[in-house]
């Protein structure tokens, strides 16, 4: 059964809908999803195409790829993320705005994929907290597709704060509205 | 190539068994000579590959390999050099593109190229106390500290080693066909967890 997040009657004069200022806001930011592309490898071509117009990720309202972290919201890891680059994403990660959320698309981001060496971090989620795993080397566009469509449920059923939880720690963030 | 020639005027060379191209041991100082005279005589205007290679039982340990061609004749000539204190005269000044090939060798096997103009590694992080191609290093790493130590405080990651077990880069052995890939370290496994 689906949970009802407003309510409306038509006799009501005015056309009032009722509804919680959670779920507006779910609702605005889950169709706005601002993805930072975080290409590192042949997953980014695939991100590449869910951005063209054969699978079109603007039909569920995440066309707008920005490569500044400032102006994003979802950092999409796609692609091997070595030592030396992890640096990076966390750096970009940090510089982010909350509330923001992470995709590790493919099996080098969720968990270093076949890179078992030296030089590879073994998962993003060693040094970001990670909201969706995406499986696949890579994965079909279809697949991110999914991926973000089950973000965007995610973010629908989230509270007056961000809950995640990182390396067994809860971090917490208010959302002041 | 002329060979009569090249072994004439380098007469140290040594003239090793090749099945593909013409093959030379060079001596270790004289191998910025070497190249110069093969690109502006011989016509070896193009440094196709330049790398290390580490032979644990050889002394010295350590070799450099580069294969030079001539675009004009489509003919390849094979160098070896062998290093002098782990180090080798760099070759960048007469063929740029030995540049990163040098940085790579350095990073990878720790060889050094006297006169380089930037000597630093090139994969690696500049921090990194290894040099992973060497044969004694394990593919799966070693602890060591994170590159950045303020990321590292957040959040307490190390650089770890890879779990091998299951990967794909580990073969037990024998004939291709009946080598399933599976972990070279068998003292543990899911049955019997690493102690």
């Amino acid at each position: 059964m689906v949970k009802s997040e407003f309510g409306y009657n038509s006799k009501v004069e005015g056309e009032v809908i009722v509804t919680r200022a959670d779920a507006v806001v779910n609702w605005v930011r889950s169709h706005s999803v601002w993805p930072m592309p975080m290409g590192l490898a042949c997953c980014a071509i695939e991100l590449m195409a869910a951005g063209g117009s054969r699978f079109d990720i603007s039909r569920f309202g995440m066309e707008v790829m920005r490569f500044s972290p400032r102006q994003a919201d979802c950092m999409i890891v796609s692609g091997t993320v070595t030592y030396k680059m992890a640096e990076v994403v966390r750096r970009i990660y940090d510089q982010m705005a909350e509330p923001k959320w992470v995709v590790a698309m493919g099996a080098c981001a969720s968990s270093g994929g076949m890179y078992r060496s030296y030089a590879t971090l073994q998962g993003v989620d060693n040094i970001v907290p990670v909201d969706i795993y995406i499986s696949g080397c890579p994965p079909r566009p279809e697949a991110l597709l999914d991926g973000m469509m089950l973000l965007q449920e995610k973010i629908r059923q989230e509270g007056g704060s961000l809950r995640r939880t990182f390396r067994g720690r809860t971090i917490d963030t208010k959302i002041v509205s | 190539m002329d060979a009569a020639a090249f072994t004439q005027k380098f007469p140290q060379t040594e003239t090793l068994a090749s099945i593909d191209m013409p093959t030379f041991k060079v001596a270790n100082a004289e191998l910025v000579e070497v190249v110069r005279y093969l690109r502006d005589t011989q016509g070896f205007d193009l440094l196709a590959d330049l790398c290390g290679v580490d032979w644990p039982q050889r002394t010295p340990r350590f070799g450099v390999v580069l294969h030079l061609l001539n675009t004009s004749k489509s003919e390849y000539v094979r160098l070896h050099v062998a290093c002098e204190q782990d180090a080798v005269p760099s070759v960048s000044a007469i063929h740029p593109g030995a540049n990163w090939h040098e940085r790579e060798a350095y990073d990878m096997f720790g060889i050094r190229f006297v006169g380089h103009p930037d000597p630093r590694r090139i994969l690696m992080w500049e921090a990194y106390p290894f040099h992973p191609l060497r044969k004694e290093f394990p593919l799966a790493g070693i602890e060591v500290p994170f590159p950045a130590a303020d990321v590292a405080a957040v959040t307490g990651q190390k650089v770890e080693p890879a779990p091998m077990m299951g990967g794909p880069f580990v073969s037990g052995g024998g004939h291709m066909s009946n080598a399933e890939p599976q972990a070279l370290d068998q003292s543990w496994n899911e049955e019997k967890p690493k102690s």
